[in-house]
């Protein structure tokens, strides 16, 4: 039927093919058994099924902030005072460790200080996730080379619109989804 | 050694009906008892059975615990205080779980000195140091889950922080961490995990043990000289009761000093803040791990700066991810200590320049230890050359002593195989015994 076969390379045999085909079951089979194991670990569905939070900020006047708990997370929500606010807006972009601003809520990607706070006309605002993005300790508040936060966990200094500015940390602070619903309530997520 | 015949003879008629069918008595024997060790140990091989022991202290206190405790973020620190106060014992047993940590990594860090020390890692050994890294390995992580347990502050903190080296992977780092963590933040799915792969772990350890021991036991143990065993009869005794003995001793030594913290310093080690709850909305000011991890958080805590292309922006391992590679870097370099040490003697008692080196080690990781300890401040490296900034910059320390340690590995020891002149070694251990008592015998005479 087929050619004459060289020696060495035998033509593949049914029973080739079954070995192949059986191997390739086994490994399904192991993968379907092996995946809910591993699986389990990931968020569950109570964990996944957190609804977002509405805050109250009437009362912060400026210069204050407040933290809130989300999804087991703390948020910063602070009140900038001008003085404040033009100092992070002095800032030159290209000195910046990272020049992305972390805010998926601003039109462009520039970590400007626009792009950081809360949007035009209410520049005041700043509304960030309160976890170092090195290793994810809780900044202090107030505090720090630059006047806005510090990690005393391994010397990370944040600006007052929560950038990078010095220490081992990669990136600006996280800013989550959120808008003002009114204007003295924020909702988050 | 091991791999010669066995001497062991059943005498009763039930030891010699088992020994055909399992002949656990016979490799116990053998194993245990005949065993023949190089009659020149000294008192640094005993830390292989302080060892043995420990894990075994740790595996019993650590069941009779679980007995008590509760994995859960409402009840864990509780749980903790009532086996403290109310338990039968529990101060005690739990005082020797949690101090007994600690003495098995000094135990620990004995024994690794001692194998680097004398060359233990070096041909035919390499599989037996490897085996004895992968032990080290899996207890800092048995520890590490064993410390977030008591859900005080530094429990919740240090565990974020160290689920947090996952997230420093590029783009499947966040994931990663979320599936560790089952969650968003370190929470009651991650004490119950935890909890679970601490009980497991030790079982691990104690399997990795038996391949550690059963490879010492095909190529026979080293000894101070570095010179393999050449005549059975003159240079080896049997293991009991000549080891036994000295390990008993050994151990009984090892155990006052135990004692001593478990009665009378039983939280000198710990760290107050870890009798304050978990609060997942404040970080202590300060966050520590356990000292035997220190110069390693020295040396996560060194790379603040990101490594990229130079004269461009483009930034190839940020600083994050550069302390977590460091890091790892540091521990799993041990792993291929054997191939970096390339001198062909074994015994750090003949190369008079590997001793210095080796001491300088020794004292560049108790620095890095204290570098770790103190809090991350200071403008680096480059602030103290283009500054001056010395005072207090323990940032710029971290840098140097991290890349002393390394250099250690990377160029100095391939370095001394090369240009170092070793001592003459003794032709045989019994050559070297003999020369000894000579020597000493002489002022006698």
């Amino acid at each position: 039927m087929a050619a004459k076969k060289k020696p060495g390379t035998p033509e593949p045999t049914r029973r080739d093919f079954l070995y192949i085909a059986t191997g390739a079951m086994g490994a399904v089979g192991a993968g379907a058994v092996v995946w809910p194991l591993v699986n389990q670990m990931s968020p569950d569905a109570s964990v996944l099924a957190l609804a977002s939070i509405e805050v109250d900020v009437s009362s912060i006047e400026p210069g204050q902030a407040i933290t809130v708990k989300w999804r087991g997370k703390p948020v910063f929500i602070r009140n900038r005072t001008d003085k404040e606010i033009e100092e992070a807006k002095a800032v030159a972009l290209a000195g910046l460790k990272d020049p992305i601003a972390r805010n998926d809520n601003a039109a462009t990607e520039e970590a400007t200080d626009t792009n950081r706070s809360a949007g035009e006309g209410k520049e005041n605002w700043i509304v960030m996730i309160g976890s170092c993005t090195h290793l994810g300790c809780i900044p202090v508040g107030l505090a720090g080379d630059f006047g806005g936060w510090f990690c005393p966990c391994h010397g990370s200094h944040y600006d007052t619109a929560g950038r990078i500015r010095k220490g081992p940390a990669p990136e600006n602070l996280a800013i989550p989804p959120f808008e003002f619903v009114s204007d003295s309530t924020i909702k988050i997520g | 050694m091991s791999a010669g015949h066995s001497e062991y003879v059943p005498t009763s008629g039930m030891g010699k009906w088992l020994d055909s069918r399992l002949p656990l008595p016979r490799m116990v024997y053998d194993s245990f008892i005949a065993y023949p060790v190089p009659r020149n140990l000294n008192g640094w091989y005993t830390f292989g059975a302080i060892l043995m022991v420990m894990l075994i202290v740790m595996i019993i206190t650590g069941i009779t615990l679980a007995m008590h405790y509760a994995a859960s973020t409402q009840l864990a620190f509780d749980s903790v205080e009532h086996i403290e106060r109310n338990v039968n014992y529990g101060w005690l047993i739990r005082s020797v779980h949690s101090n007994g940590a600690s003495m098995f990594f000094i135990a620990v860090y004995i024994h690794m000195f001692r194998g680097m020390y004398y060359g233990s890692y070096k041909e035919p050994r390499e599989v037996l140091w490897i085996l004895g890294v992968l032990i080290f390995l899996l207890m800092m992580a048995t520890a590490f889950m064993g410390y977030v347990l008591p859900w005080g502050q530094m429990s919740f903190w240090g565990a974020t922080v160290i689920t947090g080296f996952f997230s420093a992977i590029p783009l499947i780092g966040p994931g990663i961490q979320e599936w560790l963590l089952g969650g968003f933040a370190v929470d009651n799915a991650t004490l119950n995990r935890f909890f679970s792969l601490h009980y497991l772990l030790p079982f691990m350890i104690l399997g990795v043990v038996i391949l550690h021991v059963w490879a010492l036991h095909v190529t026979g143990q080293t000894n101070p000289t570095g010179v393999e065993v050449k005549n059975m009869k003159k240079e080896t005794v049997p293991f009991t009761p000549f080891a036994t003995m000295k390990d008993a001793v050994a151990i009984a030594l090892f155990m006052v000093v135990f004692a001593w913290f478990i009665f009378y310093l039983p939280d000198f080690l710990g760290h107050p803040d870890n009798y304050i709850k978990a609060d997942a909305l404040k970080t202590p000011a300060h966050i520590v791990p356990e000292w035997y991890f220190l110069p390693f958080y020295a040396i996560l805590r060194a790379v603040t700066f990101n490594i990229g292309i130079p004269f461009t922006d483009i930034v190839l391992i940020d600083s994050k991810l550069g302390g977590v590679i460091a890091m790892f870097g540091s521990i799993a370099i041990l792993f291929v200590l054997p191939w970096l040490d390339t001198s062909k003697v074994r015994s750090g008692s003949y190369r008079p320049m590997f001793k210095f080196f080796f001491w300088v080690f020794v004292v560049v990781s108790v620095i890095l230890g204290w570098l770790g300890s103190r809090p991350a401040e200071g403008s680096g490296f480059s602030g103290m050359l283009l500054e001056g900034d010395f005072a207090g910059n323990y940032v710029a320390y971290s840098q140097i002593f991290t890349a002393y340690y390394f250099a250690h590995f990377i160029v100095i020891l391939p370095f001394l195989g090369w240009y170092e002149k070793p001592s003459k070694v003794p032709p045989s251990i019994a050559d070297a015994v003999l020369s000894d008592n000579a020597k000493s015998a002489q002022p006698a005479e």
